[in-house]
């Protein structure tokens, strides 16, 4: 059964009219790009808050900024970018153009359910960015939510603000959700003749794992998000204590609920999401390191089984973000453990990846340059994962620059340079056009050194002690303001610096898909499904009047005897040896 | 071939920071060494990994540059390599994990001749409580909190009566003393974190957590609160002094007591009332009365001055606006302050002992201009 | 390289309807998976919230779940409507689906008792003055009993979509379309009898004693 036909094939008449075709559309291509859109137009709002809260951070004299709109921007970019952003663009985005192209499928196995969850994913959007415009402004409670700070008044945004924001994640979750279905749906039921488990690239095998998590992790912040909001509006306890207030002078209504069980819930929710964005940036990162190292991938079955143990073991790390939070402390000892295994699964896919470098041939094209800065990247980010794993040593450093460091690093700066790199691979499919080659190399020039010039010596100001969000340092003796002050204002000028030269990027996607130089169907000579398409970009149904037969895995580079140094999936064993035995079962 | 250089200066350049940065841990001021001794070690570890790791990647990228024709090995798995590489981590991972573990068994074990305080948190101040005599703390509840019992002590416990009470920002603890801190919040998450003694700990409204140490070195250290905690968080002040004994017990002997709080101050005057209330009820943690910088505008001769509005606007501050930007405040907003205060809810009474103190902060050239004092 | 594949079949048939069937099955149970994530955090959440002093669980004498009945009642009609879909997913393999259409209507029905009847729970309450702001037991009442309620909708839904396809057979009289309505009343009755297997657990817990919430509590290491 595990093979593509034409069920839908009631759905897929071919849409005439400009609304139906880029509108209300049920192509997964054309949900993808919707995505993507909506994703990048939010990321680049968040760009800009952050921007601007390097400014006060770096320049305090030259903004004119509060501190709630301080902490308003900065939750507000938080969220953004871990949801609205990354989530989308590599669920939403990647996932719904690759997987039925990768897969060999005309479509996603519910083109409507995938068509509502685009739609929802723009509403939880727009309630998102409306909160911007109620009274009181954004909520400013940080990214986390924590209760009962999150609702109270002392908070920005704790009248109108975080309702909008609940609502708008409740919603976010539901269109998360109807998304996943299909994902998981299609991987497991829509591949084509001849495409098993184990023949699939990596990147299918990331999305398709991390779709998992998310569908039983984002449930964790639905919980806990519907019971804030049953707090903040109808006044029950579930989060909130009892507590004092000073600008009322007696203590409030609300008796004996629980801060750290929202801390639970979060980060049960929150670990998790870290690697909703890791494995599919670990898939398509080895798929773009293998087709530009012109190499088979190294260990292919050790690194899905490495995406598989990470994804399960998320699940059982979440304290990890706890280990000063006032929970039972021998929690620690076993967070402590969990964390650090999962360290292993996690080395392995960085030696298999430069294993796939060694004795390749490797072309370093955009998308190579970018996934190779993407392993220095997260080998930095993943290495200091180990101090904050590692519960004595989080002690003195959670709460500060060092944590903020970290996490820009591993799931901010990491997964962004696999976007950039992915977009840069996949644009030739989906446009036909290759992007300019000379913008695209300044482009990452500038984000991978600007980047690492902003992270790398973060980590310092947290050895210093410095804490995070705090709106300004002044008169706190213990951080050495003057030397942090100058370390500050640099990180801030390369931040301005990365931040602008996205620009470029931008410029190179509109200037390309009207002057790009026209790319053919495969110009990276790869071998996986998406390149094989009978018309590029791929036409409504993907695959003309007959489905691809796979016959071997994707990654057959340089097989030995072979006509050419890449072998497509669709060549048979007669034409080109298959050696499967050699990798696979 | 750039590529490739650009790797190995990475890490050069990252190693070289690493070693000439003024940017490292702060001297350390208490038992935590080992504390100290852990990041070390994870320094060297995941350092010896960074390095080796970039470096064999720009190798790669070197000697396996693109050349046309060539054709990359064929070599899909070498399941030996792999399993080599795992043991070689899972070592490595163990190397970090069974340090840590070890001084986290020390963090989590208070020893037992260790001497408690607490640590009260609310937003944006700290306040501190020594169990007295008994060597045990009286019962609180939040709703037992007035602007007289800022702690919410109960008047019924025993316990309570003799313990001390410092309601400034400012505690002392003793050198060499191992030292359990319970923390309380009043209202929302803080956390109670001094760098240089490392350990750090949240406060968590509706219940007590805690941590030890022992501070080693005499001095003062800034208590920074490291929980977000609202708009204030950043301004959250406080500072603990380490005391040798004499100077220690000093400063005992002149601390209050919570019976003395309950039998004493029945009579104060306006000015003193008021002065009591600001520092309960908060007002302190936003308006500084030493002309320092604040959130909102200083106390020190505010009275009788005139203040710009954001509608550019002059007002004259008297009782009457006062009492206003009190219980209203988001009605007069002074320019260059964020409008983040909310409405407090005081009595007349209360009004006016708060108009009294700040009066009296007033040196008395400026405040002549206050041509009509308070008379409600 | 695409001279090499097949030719695929591109109207429908029989092959057709068995990958569609296996497609919603499978985004069947990744959907029960979730929303078991979901109901399975929330009771979590419920026993830890259990074990704080103000807790009055709703098994106490003085509570509204000291005598059950009602609840008995909905429970009831909820297992009559599973039966019911399970009932016409058999019969629809019988020649002319005899008994079919009766089957789903009782389904129907049972379903909206049960939603009627929860609703006359909460009037109920709320007119004793058990509101959920009074004690966080009731709020997990309301809320739990609530979402489940909106999770009987949602079927409720797919009801009406299993009853125009069952309709759109005498029309068409073809083997697809009874195929099609086949799938639509095996994925309701699948969701009915998970959606009854929720309730269950639910109200086991809900109407527990405070010292069953303290041993799961203990058990799950969140006990004093």
């Amino acid at each position: 059964m595990a093979y593509a036909d034409d069920a839908e094939h009631e759905e897929l008449h071919e849409p005439t009219s400009f609304i139906s075709k880029y509108v209300w559309s049920q192509d997964h291509k054309v949900i993808a790009i919707q995505y993507s859109l909506i994703a990048i137009f939010v990321g680049l709002v968040a760009l800009v808050l952050s921007a601007m809260m390097r400014m006060q951070i770096g320049f305090p004299e030259s903004i004119d900024m509060d501190s709630t709109e301080y902490y308003q921007a900065m939750t507000m970019h938080g969220m953004i970018m871990v949801i609205y952003l990354l989530t989308a663009l590599f669920l939403g985005g990647f996932g719904n153009y690759l997987i039925p192209l990768m897969v060999g499928a005309r479509d996603m196995v519910f083109p409507f359910v995938n068509m509502l969850s685009v739609w929802f994913y723009l509403l939880s959007v727009l309630v998102l960015l409306a909160s911007f415009f109620v009274p009181g402004g954004p909520t400013g409670a940080g990214w986390t939510l924590y209760p009962p700070q999150a609702i109270t008044q002392g908070t920005p945004g704790a009248e109108w603000g975080i309702i909008l924001m609940l609502v708008s994640l409740i919603i976010f979750i539901v269109a998360a959700t109807m998304g996943g279905l299909n994902y998981v749906t299609t991987v497991l039921q829509a591949r084509t003749h001849g495409m098993t488990m184990f023949r699939m690239p990596l990147t299918v095998w990331g999305i398709f794992v991390a779709t998992i998590l998310a569908l039983l992790a984002f449930p964790a912040l639905f919980v806990s998000g519907i019971m804030m909001l049953l707090d903040t509006t109808i006044g029950t306890s579930f989060f909130m204590p009892d507590m004092f207030s000073p600008n009322q002078g007696t203590a409030l209504d609300y008796t004996g609920g629980s801060p750290i069980l929202f801390q639970h819930l979060f980060w049960f929710f929150g670990h998790p999401e870290v690697y909703i964005v890791a494995l599919p940036a670990f898939g398509l990162v080895s798929d773009l390191i293998s087709v530009h190292a012109r190499r088979s991938i190294f260990g292919y079955r050790m690194m899905v089984w490495a995406i598989v143990v990470i994804g399960v073991l998320s699940f059982v790390v979440w304290a990890h973000h706890m280990y000063v939070s006032g929970m039972n402390p021998y929690f620690g000892f076993f967070f402590a453990v969990t964390t650090l295994v999962i360290a292993v699964p996690t080395a392995l896919k960085v030696y298999n990846w430069l294993l796939t470098l060694w004795r390749g041939n490797i072309h370093l094209t955009v998308p190579m340059l970018f996934s190779l800065a993407f392993i220095v990247t997260f080998l930095v980010g993943g290495l200091t994962g180990l101090f904050l794993g590692n519960v004595v040593v989080d002690i003195p450093l959670s709460d500060t620059y060092f944590v903020v460091a970290h996490f820009h690093m591993v799931m901010g700066v990491a997964p962004v340079l696999v976007v950039f790199g992915s977009i840069y691979h996949w644009y030739p499919k989906i446009t036909g056009r290759m992007l300019h080659d000379g913008i695209g190399k300044l482009h990452f020039w500038i984000t991978f050194l600007g980047t690492y010039l902003i992270y790398f010596p973060m980590h310092y100001l947290g050895f210093l002690g410095m804490p995070r969000r705090y709106y300004a340092w002044e008169g706190y003796q213990v951080i050495n303001p003057e030397s942090a002050q100058s370390l500050n204002a640099f990180i801030t000028v390369m931040a301005i610096i990365v931040g602008i030269s996205q620009l470029l990027f931008l410029f190179n996607m509109v200037y390309s898909y009207f002057k790009g130089k026209p790319s053919g169907g495969n110009p990276w000579k790869a071998t996986s499904l998406e390149w094989l398409t009978p018309e590029t970009p791929p036409k409504h149904g993907n695959w003309g009047p007959s489905l691809p037969v796979v016959h071997r895995w994707a990654y057959d580079y340089g097989v030995p005897g072979a006509a050419l140094d890449y072998t497509p999936q669709t060549t048979s064993g007669e034409e080109v040896p298959i050696h499967e035995s050699d990798h696979n079962e | 071939m750039a590529f490739a250089v650009i790797l190995v200066a990475i890490v050069i350049i990252s190693v070289l920071f690493h070693f000439l940065s003024p940017w490292q841990a702060t001297p350390l001021a208490s038992n935590w060494g080992s504390i100290d001794t852990t990041i070390t070690i994870t320094l060297v570890i995941t350092g010896i990994f960074f390095v080796a790791i970039v470096l064999f990647m720009a190798y790669c990228v070197y000697k396996y540059q693109v050349i046309p024709g060539r054709r990359s090995e064929y070599k899909p798995e070498n399941k030996k390599l792999e399993w080599w590489l795992i043991s070689i981590t899972t070592l490595a991972i163990c190397g970090l994990l069974a340090p840590g573990l070890v001084v986290y068994n020390d963090f989590v074990h208070v020893p037992p001749n260790a001497v408690e305080f607490e640590a009260v948190g609310e937003q944006w101040r700290w306040s501190y409580r020594l169990p007295g005599d008994d060597k045990k703390f009286g019962r609180t509840s939040v709703r037992l909190m007035d602007d007289r019992n800022s702690f919410g002590i109960d008047p019924d416990d025993k316990a309570g009566q003799d313990d001390i009470l410092v309601a400034g920002n400012q505690m002392h603890l003793l050198v060499n003393q191992p030292t359990k801190v319970l923390l309380r919040s009043k209202d929302v998450l803080h956390d109670f974190y001094v760098p240089e003694f490392r350990a750090k700990m949240d406060l968590v409204p509706g219940q007590v957590t805690y941590f030890w140490f022992t501070p080693t070195v005499p001095g003062t250290f800034d208590i920074l609160c490291a929980e977000y905690c609202g708009i204030g968080h950043y301004n959250m002040r406080g500072q603990v002094v380490v005391d040798k004994a004499q100077d220690y017990e000093e400063w005992l002997s002149q601390q209050i007591t919570f019976a003395d709080v309950l039998t004493g101050g029945t009579v104060e005057g306006l000015v003193e009332q008021g002065q009591r209330l600001a520092a309960s009820r908060g007002c302190l943690a936003c308006h500084s009365i030493d002309g320092g910088p604040s959130l909102g505008p200083g106390w020190l001769n505010l009275s009788g001055s005139e203040e710009s509005l954001i509608d550019g606007s002059k007002v004259l501050v008297d009782a009457d606006y006062l009492i206003e930007s009190i219980v209203d405040p988001a009605v007069k907003l002074v320019a260059g302050y964020p409008p983040v205060m909310v409405a407090y809810e005081f009595s007349d009474e209360q009004l006016d002992s708060l108009v009294a103190y700040i009066d009296s902060l007033s040196s008395d050239d400026l405040s002549q201009p206050s041509t009509q004092p308070t008379e409600d | 390289m695409l001279a090499q594949t097949t030719s695929m079949p591109l109207t429908g048939d029989p092959s057709d309807i068995a990958r569609r069937s296996a497609s919603a099955k499978t985004g069947l149970y990744f959907l029960m998976a979730a929303i078991s994530s979901m109901f399975f955090l929330f009771l979590l959440s419920y026993i830890l919230r259990s074990q704080v002093s103000d807790w009055e669980a709703l098994s106490e004498p003085w509570q509204p779940l000291a005598g059950t009945w009602q609840l008995w009642i909905n429970t009831a009609l909820l297992l009559v409507a599973s039966i019911s879909f399970e009932m016409a997913r058999r019969d629809i393999d019988r020649p002319q689906q005899s008994n079919t259409r009766q089957f789903l209507w009782l389904a129907g029905l049972s379903s909206l008792g049960f939603l009627i009847g929860q609703l006359v729970f909460w009037r109920y309450l709320m007119d004793r003055g058990f509101l959920a702001t009074t004690n966080p037991a009731n709020a997990f009442f309301f809320l739990l009993t609530g979402l489940h309620a909106l999770h009987i909708v949602g079927g409720m839904v797919a009801w009406t979509v299993a009853s125009r396809r069952l309709s759109a057979i005498s029309q068409e009289a073809g083997s697809k379309s009874v195929a099609l309505a086949k799938l639509s009343i095996e994925l309701c009755a699948r969701y009915s009898h998970f959606l009854l297997v929720v309730w269950m657990l639910l109200f086991a817990l809900l109407s527990s004693s405070p010292g069953t919430y303290a041993a799961i509590a203990r058990f799950c290491g969140f006990g004093e």
